[in-house]
């Protein structure tokens, strides 16, 4: 077969775009990993390697001790200085109830067993192995951690809000106004400042960071922990088979908040 | 050139004064804004970005609307707009500079603005939204000045300014393509989340930035001895009347899609932004006037500027381009963004309401453009008819 220089700039062409193809910025893009069913595009793969730290929230065990999710939601908020403006336009949450029905809103129907409709559940940062916040933040004040952790950097944060328009969980929160001011009658919005985490500036966005402050020092966090009594919620390495969180997922039958979106969350839930 | 902006009628002053008058205004409630925090406006948990992200969003498209005079003239020869390509190119400028100084307006730490460049991020949309709009704001300067100086100097531009101007044009489809994309690519958004909205954000730029042209040019013509010729005005109706076409067509697809399919997800911000969405009983309709509006108005706009072109009407003609632009107006510079916050995430519905001083802001950034395009423009227009009388 003659090959002329005419078939070898072809060639060169197709070369160059399939490099451009395999560069490191479009694999960027097709981080996660693959679906229940194994699919995924003819010559990716993605190793289950390195740490990713994980949760599974048992509803039912919160269904059976009442005002434990509160105590959960207390101790998260009052160790990471997440002011209350006392109205939902200005909320700030990190780990906070919804109804069932809302929490898996495309993945139920309308006719669950009357015990599931209204039941509330924790949700939280999902801290998607394929995070779409960490996409969008044009700052890199969003990042995800080689643990797994979607963690941020709130001196960095400028309070574009990318981020809370790409989180599919409604899990991110912005400082519309002074967290570490007062309201009209002087009381202040923090009921008593934790020295051990930084309290956030007014403009930034925040969100639950699976309590990486206190896994830096081998400390569960602290939801797990109010919870642990209870065997209401696992945490642990989900790329680990021994882990906790890989026993109770072996175990039970577990689902994530919106599945089809691609995220491929972190937080599981035992229904 | 600059000192010709300083010698204008009483009227040229009054309306400046009125411009100042508005951005002081604008200027105390920002002031306001910066001391209280963005909780000042309207925008909340649910919907967190408001009126100045989708003023913004419209702008980008007035931005890339010039394209559709500066695009006939330089690609294809189209000589009739050799006098009015200068307004496309000076318009863009000005809608530019509104676009960055609303995203400032809506960043919660405006003092880390720069922290986008200082550690840049290619795989957010927003870094490349500030690339192409910077880059777009550059070009124009460079190609739009430069152009008109050698038009005072009664020369030939330089022919380095030859392959900016090409540069420009494709710039242009890029502005407004990255801003589609800023939305297009999230994938909890179902409103959002659609291949055709780059498209169809092109189409109604393509309609809006020419009618908003055809609007201030009739309003010169009336007021200067500046002529922009009956054939450029024929010309400019077919285009924005074939890209408001398009962008209608484009919003069928839309709604053919949602409601055939009948997928929940891709019908209820429709519903909720043109006909109401019901929830426990409470019904949440707040912009159903203004977006069944914003069909009427266009359809009728549509039909008057074809109308008025066969009268050659100059009345009517601005009419119906004022028409247009508000139809495209609304559905982009309100609907677009505010709908796709409802429902959120979690299926429950939070409306929005701007508050004044966020009102205030917004007035003061589109007087500020008002202001740069009139200071422009008057600088081209004096330039213009010196050479000619």
């Amino acid at each position: 077969m003659k090959k002329d220089r005419r078939d070898f700039l072809k060639l060169a062409g197709c070369a160059a775009v399939a490099g451009v193809g395999s560069s490191t910025a479009f694999r960027s893009l097709l981080s996660g990993e693959a679906e229940a069913a194994g699919l995924k595009r003819a010559g990716t793969s993605k190793a289950m390697e390195g740490t990713r730290l994980a949760m599974v929230i048992d509803i039912k065990k919160f269904h059976q001790h009442r005002g434990l999710a509160e105590r959960c939601i207390r101790v998260c908020h009052s160790i990471h200085n997440v002011p209350d403006f006392g109205n939902p336009k200005d909320e700030i949450k990190w780990l906070w109830t919804e109804n069932f029905e809302n929490t898996f809103i495309k993945d139920t129907h309308r006719h669950q067993t009357q015990s599931l409709h209204g039941m509330p559940v924790l949700t939280l940062c999902n801290h998607c192995d394929n995070p779409p916040c960490v996409r969008a933040c044009p700052t890199k004040a969003t990042f995800k951690k080689d643990d797994g952790v979607v963690a941020m950097d709130y001196h960095r944060c400028i309070g574009c809000r990318f981020c809370m328009a790409a989180c599919p969980y409604g899990a991110r929160s912005f400082n519309w106004r002074d967290p570490r001011g007062t309201d009209e009658h002087g009381n202040p919005f923090i009921d008593e400042l934790n020295p051990e985490y930084p309290a956030r500036g007014i403009g930034v966005v925040e969100k639950c960071n699976f309590c990486t402050e206190r896994l830096a020092v081998g400390q569960l966090p602290a939801c797990v922990e109010e919870a642990t009594d209870y065997e209401a919620m696992f945490f642990g390495d989900l790329n680990d088979p021994d882990s906790e969180v890989s026993r109770v997922l072996r175990e039970e039958f577990t689902i994530v908040r919106r599945a089809s979106l691609g995220t491929y969350p972190s937080v599981f839930y035992i229904i | 050139m600059i000192e010709k902006a300083l010698h204008g009628s009483k009227g040229y002053w009054t309306w400046i004064a009125c411009l100042l008058a508005v951005i002081a205004i604008g200027g105390a409630f920002y002031v306001q804004q910066w001391n209280y925090g963005l909780g000042i406006t309207g925008m909340s948990r649910d919907v967190s970005w408001g009126i100045y992200i989708s003023q913004f969003t419209f702008l980008v498209g007035v931005a890339a609307g010039g394209l559709m005079l500066v695009l006939p003239y330089y690609l294809h020869n189209y000589k009739e707009f050799g006098r009015i390509t200068i307004l496309g190119e000076f318009m863009a400028i000005a809608a530019v500079i509104m676009c960055l100084m609303f995203i400032i307006a809506d960043l919660g730490q405006p003092m880390r603005a720069l922290n986008v460049l200082l550690y840049p991020t290619p795989q957010s949309m927003l870094f490349w939204d500030m690339v192409v709009l910077n880059g777009y704001l550059a070009l124009n300067l460079i190609c739009g000045w430069a152009i008109l100086h050698s038009e005072y100097k009664g020369v030939k531009y330089a022919n380095w300014v030859k392959p900016l101007i090409y540069l420009s044009i494709t710039w242009a489809i890029s502005i407004h393509t990255v801003t589609a994309f800023l939305y297009a690519g999230l994938p909890g958004r179902d409103y959002w989340l659609t291949a055709i909205l780059a498209p169809r954000f092109l189409a109604s730029a393509f309609a809006a930035g020419p009618a908003l042209l055809l609007i201030i040019a009739l309003i010169i013509e009336r007021n200067t001895l500046f002529k922009v010729g009956q054939v450029a005005k024929d010309k400019l109706v077919t285009i924005i009347t074939y890209a408001a076409i398009i962008n209608f067509f484009f919003l069928a697809c839309e709604f053919f899609s949602a409601y055939y399919s009948q997928y929940p997800s891709k019908m209820y911000t429709k519903d909720y932004l043109f006909f109401g969405l019901m929830q426990d009983g409470n019904i949440f309709n707040n912009l159903v006037p203004y977006m069944q509006a914003s069909v009427v108005i266009g359809i009728i706009g549509i039909a008057m500027i074809l109308f008025a072109r066969s009268r050659k009407s100059d009345i009517l003609l601005g009419v119906s381009a004022g028409l247009i632009f508000l139809s495209l107006w609304i559905d982009k510079g309100l609907g677009m963004v505010l709908g796709g916050f409802v429902p959120n995430p979690l299926g429950q519905v939070t409306e929005y309401y701007p508050s004044i001083q966020e009102v205030g802001i917004t007035a003061a950034v589109w007087a500020t453009g008002f202001l740069i395009v009139t200071i422009l423009y008057k600088v081209a227009i004096s330039v213009k008819l010196e050479k000619e009388l």
